[in-house]
C-alpha cells in the first residue's frame, strides 16, 4: 500500500536503530520517506536524518533516541553511563507488564525510558538525563524516577550542573501509586541540587506532558524547548473532551509555552551544544582540560 | 478498625466516598478547629474556590489549614469546580504554606480531589508548573506538614498537597495515580472496565501503608464517615493532635531529612546482572 511508506514517527522509533551505538546516517533507512507529524510534508528519510531529524520544511524537531541525543550533545567519548542495568519490578502486579518491558528491551536496547550519566559538553563537566519516548512513551515509573534522582544527587554531591532532556507521556500507570511518588522523589532531588547552588537546565523535547511536566521538567533554573514540540500538563484529548470543542493546532506547543511565560527560550537542535555550554559558562562553570 | 470495614472492596469504597452525603472539609472544620479565618487569593491571578485555606486554632495551637473543597450539590460543585483546582489554587496553597513557615505554624493539608483541572485556562496559566512548584517547595518547607486524605485523592493534583511529614488516610479513602476510569480507558481502551481497574490498582488506605505512601489510617465509623460525622471529626482531631505534637518536637533538619527520605525510598526496581542480560539475548 502506498501509505505504508509514510510511516509515522511512532512506529519508526520502535525500530532497531537505538540498539546500535553508531551514527545512523551510514545505515540504510528502513523507510524511504518521512512524513512530518506537524506540517504533514513528506521528506526523504535520508534528508531528515542528515538534518538531525529536524523537518526541513517546518523546523519541527523530531524525536531522537536517548543514544542519538547523547551522541549529538556530549563531547565525543566523554559519556559515562549510570545505572544501566536497573530494571523495574511490577508493584501492582499489572498483567503483562513484565512481558511488555521485556519486548521493549529487546526492541529498543534500553532497560527503561531514561539514560543517565556524566559527560562533558564543550569540556564542561555535567550530569545529563535523557528520556527516550520509544520506551513506553517515556512514562515515569520506579526506574525513571530512581535513575533521575540518583543522577541529580550525584550532581549535587559533585557540585556540577544537571541537564534533563525531557520527553514523557506522564506517570507510568502500570506501576500505580509508586509512579506518582516518583514526581515527589525527583522534585525533592531538584530542591536539594538547587539548595546547593547548582545549575539545572531542562530541555523540553517532544512530547513533555503529565507528571513529568508537573515535576522536574518545570523546575529548571533555565527552561529551553526545542521548536514546535508538545509541552503541557493535561492531554489534548482530555481537554477537548472537557470543553467539547477542538483545540487550535498551536495549543501546547513550545511557542505557546514561551508566550505564556513557562519557557525561557526556544533553541534549535543544531545550536543546542553551543547554547548549553554558554549558559553554563554564564553561570560560572568552567571548561576543564583533560 | 472495624472488621466489617476491612472487607469492603476498593470498588465499594469508591462508591462510598462518592456518596453525596460524604462529609467535606466544610463539615469538618467547625468540629476540628476552634477558630477558622479563611484567607483568599494567590496574589497573582485570582482566588480559586476549589482550594480553601486559612488560619485555625487546634486546641490552642495556631495552624495553617489548606484543603481541596468538594461540594455536596450541583450549586456548590459549580462554585468549587468539583474540587478540581486551577493553578491559582495551588499557588494560594503555596503562598499560605510559606506564610506558615514564616510564623512557625504547622501546615495541615486535607486532600479531597479527583485531580487538577484539565482545561484550556489551566494550561495557559501553567497547571504543570504550579503543581511542580508545590511539590518541590513543600519538600523544603521548614515547618511540620501533615496531610490527610478525606475521600478521593487523584494524581498530581492531590500530590500538590501531599508532600508532607506524615500522610494519614480515612479508612475508606483512596489515593491513585489516575482515576480508575482514566486507568481503564488509557490502558485497556475501555472506560467501562472502571470496576476492574479500581480493584486492581492498589489504591486503598492499607495499600498506601504497604507502599510507604501513608503512615496512618484514621478510622471511620461503621458504614462510613457520613454515618457519624462527629465521631469521624473526633478521630481526625485526635490523630492531628498527636501527629502535630510529635512532628513539632523534631528539629527542622530532622524533619526535612525524614521528609526527603520518606519519598526517596519509594520505588520498586532491581539491578539485573550482566550475565542475565546476555542470556536474554
Amino acid at each position: 500500500m502506498l501509505e505504508d511508506i509514510f510511516k509515522v514517527v511512532k512506529t519508526r522509533f520502535n525500530g532497531k536503530e537505538a540498539e546500535q551505538d553508531v551514527v545512523s546516517d551510514t545505515s540504510v533507512p528502513e523507510n524511504i520517506m518521512f512524513k512530518c507529524p506537524r506540517c504533514r510534508t513528506t521528506l526523504f528519510e535520508d534528508d531528515y536524518i542528515r538534518n538531525n531529524k529536524v523537518c526541513t520544511s517546518c523546523n519541527y524537531h523530531g524525536r531522537l533516541s536517548a543514544r542519538e541525543r547523547i551522541r549529538i550533545t556530549a563531547d565525543k567519548g566523554s559519556f559515562v553511563e549510570f545505572d544501566r542495568d536497573m530494571i523495574s519490578k511490577n508493584p501492582i502486579e499489572f498483567p503483562g507488564y513484565e512481558k511488555k518491558q521485556e519486548a521493549l528491551r529487546t526492541q529498543t536496547g534500553l532497560n527503561d525510558a531514561v539514560v543517565t550519566g556524566e559527560c562533558r559538553i564543550r569540556k564542561i563537566r555535567v550530569v545529563i538525563a535523557v528520556m527516550d519516548a520509544s520506551f513506553m512513551m517515556a512514562s515515569m515509573g520506579s526506574v525513571v524516577g530512581e535513575k533521575i534522582t540518583r543522577a541529580i544527587e550525584y550532581a549535587t554531591e559533585n557540585r556540577i550542573p544537571f541537564i534533563a532532556f525531557t520527553a514523557s507521556g506522564g506517570a507510568r500507570m502500570q506501576e500505580g501509586m509508586v509512579s506518582l511518588m516518583q514526581m515527589a522523589k525527583t522534585a525533592g532531588a531538584v530542591a536539594r541540587h538547587n539548595e546547593a547552588g547548582q545549575l539545572y537546565i531542562t530541555v523540553l523535547t517532544d512530547p513533555t506532558t503529565g507528571g513529568v511536566t508537573a515535576s522536574f521538567a518545570s523546575l529548571g533554573d533555565i527552561i529551553i524547548a526545542e521548536p514546535k514540540v508538545l509541552v503541557g500538563f493535561a492531554g489534548r484529548r482530555v481537554i477537548e473532551g472537557t470543553i467539547k470543542q477542538r483545540l487550535p493546532d498551536d495549543f501546547q506547543l513550545a511557542e505557546f509555552q514561551l508566550e505564556k511565560g513557562f519557557v525561557d527560550m526556544i533553541a534549535e537542535r543544531k545550536k543546542m551544544r553551543s547554547v548549553l555550554s554558554h549558559l553554563m559558562i554564564l553561570n560560572n562553570y568552567r571548561p576543564e582540560e583533560t | 478498625m472495624n472488621d466489617c470495614e476491612n472487607t469492603l472492596t476498593p470498588w465499594e469504597r469508591l462508591q462510598l466516598i462518592r456518596l453525596k452525603e460524604r462529609p467535606t472539609i466544610n463539615d469538618y472544620i467547625p468540629l476540628i478547629f476552634d477558630e477558622f479565618y479563611e484567607l483568599h487569593g494567590d496574589r497573582y491571578y485570582g482566588d480559586d474556590a476549589a482550594v480553601l485555606a486559612g488560619l485555625a486554632m487546634l486546641e490552642g495551637r495556631p495552624v495553617t489549614v489548606i484543603s481541596q473543597v468538594k461540594g455536596r450539590n450541583l450549586n456548590e460543585n459549580k462554585k468549587c469546580n468539583f474540587a478540581m483546582p486551577h493553578p491559582e489554587g495551588y499557588r494560594k496553597a503555596l503562598r499560605l504554606a510559606r506564610q506558615a513557615e514564616k510564623f512557625g505554624r504547622p501546615v495541615i493539608c486535607f486532600i479531597d480531589t479527583p485531580g487538577a483541572f484539565c482545561g484550556v485556562e489551566a494550561e495557559e496559566r501553567g497547571q504543570g508548573e504550579a503543581i511542580a512548584k508545590n511539590i518541590c517547595e513543600f519538600m523544603e518547607l521548614k515547618t511540620p506538614v501533615i496531610s490527610i486524605v478525606l475521600g478521593e485523592a487523584g494524581s498530581g493534583g492531590a500530590l500538590a498537597l501531599g508532600v508532607c511529614d506524615e500522610l494519614a488516610m480515612l479508612s475508606n479513602a483512596i489515593y491513585s495515580v489516575i482515576s480508575p476510569r482514566g486507568f481503564a480507558s488509557i490502558l485497556w481502551k475501555d472506560a467501562s472496565r472502571e470496576k476492574d481497574a479500581c480493584n486492581m490498582m492498589k489504591i486503598t488506605a492499607e495499600d498506601m501503608i504497604r507502599l510507604g505512601v501513608a503512615e496512618h489510617i484514621i478510622d471511620e465509623p461503621l458504614g462510613g464517615a457520613h454515618v457519624d460525622l462527629c465521631k469521624t471529626a473526633e478521630n481526625i482531631k485526635e490523630y492531628l493532635l498527636s501527629a502535630v505534637a510529635e512532628k513539632s518536637q523534631k528539629t527542622i533538619d530532622e524533619l526535612l531529612n525524614e521528609r526527603y527520605t520518606k519519598f526517596r525510598k519509594i520505588g520498586e526496581f532491581e539491578i539485573r546482572q550482566k550475565e542475565e542480560l546476555e542470556n536474554q539475548k
